[in-house]
């Protein structure tokens, strides 16, 4: 059984992404117990899954390996991993939750070896690819990963593979018949940082996603830059692994439409320049970019990235929604819609169609165990009637990496508030 | 009652989309537009050459004033109503309707492009049918054919001439009913009575509008 030690003047921080682990660090480097619960097997969240943040085009890797040792070096810290939390009832500074912990089928002994990996036949869909790949279902999630455990997926357990795997750990590592368990904690705050998912780019019908294997989501794509994705960091197209060279971004893929996700999700253009930095890096003058846009919303200090990106002449703006994908013989995308500017009709064809896909909260508020006020995308508002639970990050807006951190800190230092209260009432 | 048009262009003076936004129908739309441009390529008439101004530029030339550019345009009048701009608006501009509404108030005002085959087939259906309450396709289609003259409509009819055969074979067409009033709904007074009141409604609707408030 997994024991948790939490009292009223405990913060839960449900999250393990960038704004969780802000939080949590947060309030636990002033001095607070925090419980941090992830669903994942791994911390970092959607930020681990970027090859490389705007604007400083630097490595997400470098940002997390931070905040891993500061998380190492505080005790008071309990990480829950694969733990989701199904029930929260109480009120303010007297919270009790329950948390579901599925098995990891590994427990601590395990040094990330790798025999399991290379000993297990069976393969699974590579998640942190976003299924992209394949990998064995013996598996550490990526290179980066916190815990650095591997992970047994339940799909093997009760197979031979799963013996194979139990089999080769020198360390015994492996523990087959873990059970998924639920444990209860107290505590009296609540940091509801559970970030955000891509929109399914699926329900945007006139842009083929799902029917033409050239055209990929903007999180995808990210994977595909990354010498640690799927392709090993080429920029290769999934339907026949030619090089990509000549690649369309699609903006407001998703947002901004009363249809689809009413808000602008902000980080959408940004994202966008700065993957035309990845196809210029890989094929220099050969690698040629299209933004197709309504209008870019570079906003705060990066309008100089946004200015730096439209000097560059390989990469050409067209002020206009796409407003269908076609496919021609060759199976390149085409692009076809009205250009803003002059009013033309245009019908161009790319290798590949990255569709910036806007972002909306991967839990959403109703679905929150708990009376929390949200608007009709679902983000979480700040109200009174949320009492003790302090929206961060991406589950209250559509935030990029800086200000989920920005809004991670504010909602730590909210949640501190509340348990000192507490400290003091029980002093 | 006069010229509307210079009626309407004295009123609004240089403020076509105050004109627009209080005289055509969903004309307060337009301001709601954001220039993506989905409706235009969305469109399946924009391949057409009659095609002159794809909607989101209607929308930009009605705030940019251009008056006799809009109502002259053959835009509005080649739209077919397939509803694609309309159900794909990220703003959710009812573009159709939008474009129905300044055909409309172009014809209105008497300046909407002259000798336009939709706007001819429109005014020739909705006499037909508000007469008796029913559609005499022989006489619509005559009126249609002979637009441009008897050679002109002779050679339409012959092109046709096979559709007409299985129209009569089928009991779709009465040749018949060349001559006549053809056939009729059964409470043909009371269709009328219903169309002038809709009339009225609607006079009364625009009067309201139409008069300057303050």
């Amino acid at each position: 059984m997994t024991s948790v030690v939490a009292t009223n003047q405990t913060i839960l921080v449900v999250g393990g992404g960038i704004s969780g682990m802000t939080a949590a660090l947060e309030a636990a480097e002033t001095g607070k117990q925090v419980v941090l619960v992830e669903k994942n097997p791994y911390l970092g969240g959607r930020t681990v899954q970027l090859y490389r943040y705007f604007p400083k085009m630097c490595h997400p890797t470098c940002g997390l390996e931070i905040n891993l040792r500061r998380l190492k070096a505080n005790p008071r810290i309990q990480v829950l991993t694969m733990a989701e939390v199904t029930g929260i009832s109480g009120d303010k500074g007297a919270y009790n939750i329950s948390v579901k912990l599925k098995p990891r089928y590994v427990n601590e002994n395990c040094t990330a070896c790798g025999e399991c990996g290379k000993a297990v036949k069976a393969e699974i869909d590579d998640e942190f690819n976003y299924n992209l790949g394949k990998i064995k279902a013996a598996y550490l999630p990526s290179s980066m990963a916190y815990p650095q455990r591997y992970v047994i997926d339940s799909s093997i357990v009760g197979t031979p593979d799963g013996e194979v795997a139990k089999a080769v750990c020198k360390y015994n590592a492996v523990e087959l018949d873990m059970q998924e368990e639920v444990v209860t904690l107290n505590a009296g705050a609540i940091v509801w940082a559970t970030g955000w998912q891509p929109y399914d780019a699926s329900k945007i019908v006139y842009y083929g996603y799902g029917r033409f294997p050239n055209v990929i989501s903007n999180v995808e794509f990210e994977r595909l830059a990354d010498p640690h994705g799927p392709t090993g960091g080429k920029i290769l197209r999934p339907s026949d692994g030619k090089e990509a060279k000549n690649v369309a971004f699609i903006q407001c893929a998703g947002s901004r439409d009363e249809n689809h996700l009413r808000h602008c999700s902000r980080f959408c253009c940004m994202a966008s320049l700065k993957q035309t930095h990845y196809v210029q890096e890989a094929f220099g003058n050969a690698g040629k970019s299209t933004i197709y846009y309504i209008d870019i919303r570079a906003i705060d200090r990066f309008e100089d990235f946004y200015q730096n990106v439209k000097a560059n002449p390989n990469v050409s703006f067209v002020k206009s929604k796409v407003a269908r994908i076609t496919e021609d013989k060759e199976g390149n995308p085409v692009c076809n819609g009205v250009n803003v500017e002059g009013y033309k009709r245009y019908a161009t064809a790319h290798d590949l169609v990255v569709l910036a896909l806007g972002m909306e909260p991967s839990v959403k508020g109703m679905d929150i165990p708990a009376e929390v006020m949200s608007d009709s995308s679902g983000f979480i508002m700040a109200d009174p009637v949320n009492a003790g639970i302090f929206g961060a990050g991406c589950a209250t807006n559509a935030l990029d990496v800086n200000r989920a951190v920005q809004s991670a800190t504010a909602a730590a230092l909210r949640a501190i508030q509340v348990v000192n209260k507490v400290a003091r009432a029980e002093a | 009652m006069g010229d509307m048009n210079t009626q309407m262009a004295d009123r609004y003076k240089n403020n076509f989309l105050k004109e627009i936004e209080e005289q055509a129908e969903m004309g307060e739309w337009v301001k709601m537009c954001m220039q993506c441009g989905l409706c235009s390529g969305s469109c399946p008439t924009n391949f057409q050459a009659g095609w002159d101004h794809p909607p989101q530029e209607i929308f930009m030339m009605i705030r940019a004033g251009k008056r006799d550019e809009v109502l002259a345009s053959n835009s509005m009048w080649m739209c077919t109503s397939c509803y694609n701009c309309y159900v794909r608006c990220p703003r959710k501009v009812p573009v159709t309707h939008v474009m129905h509404g300044i055909a409309e108030y172009a014809y209105r005002i008497g300046r909407s492009p002259k000798n336009q085959p939709t706007q001819h087939l429109s005014k020739t259906f909705w006499d037909n049918c508000t007469k008796y309450g029913r559609v005499n396709e022989v006489k619509l289609t005559q009126t249609l054919y002979f637009k441009d003259g008897i050679g002109s409509g002779i050679k339409k009819a012959m092109e046709m001439q096979s559709v007409a055969m299985g129209l009569v074979k089928s009991g779709r067409l009465n040749l018949m009913e060349a001559v006549g009033g053809g056939h009729k709904c059964k409470d043909l007074k009371g269709i009328h009575a219903m169309l002038t009141k809709a009339k009225e409604l609607e006079a009364q609707r625009k009067a309201a509008k139409a008069t300057p408030a303050g």
